[in-house]
């Protein structure tokens, strides 16, 4: 089965991908405020220790051909479990070991029914404003250099 | 043969003590924090993140801090680096179409789809030194203007793809492997993965020269910028553990797409052709050079002659890698006392022998005007 048919099938790993995108995105220090005022202190067991690697990055030929590889990238990654056996991943693009423990806990945490909406409400909501007005900001700055040229005609 | 030679630590100790003390200047001045390098000078970081052959804003701008500025030492230290920790694998082919647009220009078409947006550039500048910035550095605050949101803003090809009158992007099987440079060595004929690879991690100033090149008429390619991008696109790995895919967070790229002279033949009508370059960070220089020089690097394919440095893979290809290129030219400069000496023997044997033969002919005219 594909990733993307498995996606298709389930909405809960689709709202746990979307969940990871935003702790992926989120700075380091957001991320590090959000988890503190959450104010939980779970106990668990690292599974596999904060891990600094590469992920080569793909691109494709033309923009839709092909793929290649463009070029490596740093990744952190980190699995933790809750005492319950709920396993927490986290990865990100970088070298921060905090971030990606963090990340792992939320997304364990995400996982348990009771805490989920704590999780969405107090982290996952926050984050992802954060990074919408960024991004908005981006768009209506560029939108301010949308251009339009008049075509000179010769002999003008 | 190059034979080594040992000793002289402590003079190379002090050596590089000299190079540190040099490196960090004026000590009046303050120190250079990487941040400031990162944000600051983002383009050297783009550059060496892309000729580095690694996307880390923060890693770049320590290699910047620690070479000097020298921005082919900071990618060598960049590739060093890479190989002293694990690959945890290939990422999914990031999607360009799905930018966070920060800048899209087309010099192709006027109106297109989603505007022309200029974004940050040095275009239309009159580069006039600025000696405000000199004086203060002060950053005003941009303009803003209401927006509408696109997920995905068309590529220019795609609407020349509409009416045909571009080639489409060759469409292969999904899990068709893809070469990697870094783990096998470059055999020619390369295929097009194995060229944009290298591309994409060649030095700027020499596809910028090559791209130059095919401009001015060493195979000629007629091209005409059709799309440039600059922005954020998302990274997603398909994690084995979890049986699905993650994603990492966004990385900046640039992107060009480069359309080119028609051509046909007796079964295909004519169409425009494309040459495409794609790098980390913002290099926008880069990706229209690597473009250039894709397309040129597709003479065999397309059917054309061969007859120009640029449509020669085997010569684009090994050259283009400046840690390589400066590995190779700078050991020049290492003791080769031992080659040399050997040289000196041999250069010193034929004068012998020519003196000898020249003396021995002198002698046999001489001896000739005596009769």
């Amino acid at each position: 089965m594909t990733a993307s048919s498995l996606k298709e099938q389930s909405p809960e790993i689709a709202a746990r991908q979307s969940a990871m995108g935003i702790l992926a995105k989120a700075s380091a220090q957001d991320l590090a405020e959000t988890w503190k005022n959450l104010g939980l202190e779970p106990n668990y067991t690292v599974i596999r220790p904060a891990e600094i690697g590469f992920v080569m990055v793909r691109g494709r030929a033309g923009g839709t051909g092909a793929p290649f590889n463009m070029c490596e990238a740093t990744v952190t990654r980190c699995v933790i479990a809750l005492d319950d056996g709920t396993t927490g991943f986290g990865q990100a693009l970088g070298r921060d070991k905090q971030k990606v423990l963090q990340a792992a806990l939320v997304d364990a945490l995400w996982q348990q029914p009771e805490h989920r909406d704590l999780i969405e409400t107090k982290v996952l909501q926050p984050l992802a404003t954060t990074q919408e007005q960024a991004e908005n900001e981006t768009r209506a700055e560029v939108a301010a250099t949308k251009v339009d040229f008049f075509t000179m005609v010769r002999g003008e | 043969m190059y034979v080594a030679v040992k000793g002289g630590e402590k003079a190379i100790r002090n050596a590089h003590k000299l190079m540190a003390r040099d490196r960090r200047g004026d000590t009046s001045v303050p120190s250079l924090s990487l941040k400031q390098v990162s944000e600051q000078l983002y383009l050297s970081v783009s550059r060496v993140m892309a000729e580095g052959s690694l996307y880390d804003a923060e890693l770049a701008a320590l290699g910047i801090k620690q070479s000097r500025g020298d921005l082919i030492e900071a990618a060598f230290l960049m590739r060093a680096y890479r190989t002293t920790l694990p690959r945890f694998g290939y990422s999914k082919p990031i999607g360009t179409a799905k930018m966070l647009i920060r800048r899209r220009i087309s010099a192709t078409y006027k109106d297109l789809p989603g505007g022309q947006l200029l974004g940050p550039t040095f275009d239309y500048t009159q580069r006039l030194l600025d000696f405000k910035l000199a004086a203060d550095g002060e950053a005003p605050t941009p303009e803003v203007q209401e927006f509408e949101k696109e997920e995905v803003v068309p590529r220019v090809t795609d609407l020349l793809n509409e009416e045909g009158l571009i080639e489409p992007d060759e469409s292969i099987a999904p899990d068709a492997p893809v070469g990697d440079i870094t783990r096998e060595p470059l055999t020619f004929p390369a295929d097009r993965d194995l060229r944009l690879q290298n591309l994409a991690r060649g030095d700027e100033g020499f596809l910028l020269a090559l791209g130059y090149s095919t401009q001015r008429g060493f195979g000629r390619t007629h091209p005409f910028a059709g799309e440039i991008r600059l922005g954020e696109v998302e990274v997603d790995f398909f994690m084995e553990e979890l049986g699905f895919e993650v994603p990492l967070g966004t990385m900046t790229v640039t992107e060009c797409q480069m359309i080119n002279q028609f051509q046909g033949s007796a079964s295909a009508p004519p169409q425009f052709t494309r040459g495409y370059g794609l790098v980390p960070g913002q290099g926008e220089r880069k990706v229209m050079a690597m473009a250039l020089v894709d397309r040129s690097l597709r003479a065999e394919e397309l059917g054309e002659e061969i007859d120009s440095p640029t449509q020669d893979q085997e010569f684009v290809l090994s050259h283009s890698d400046n840690v390589q290129a400066t590995g190779f030219v700078e050991h020049l400069k290492l003791p080769h006392y031992v080659d040399f000496q050997s040289e000196l023997e041999l250069i010193r044997k034929v004068r012998k022998e020519w003196q000898e033969k020249r003396e021995a002919a002198e002698q046999e005219l001489i001896a000739e005007a005596a009769q």
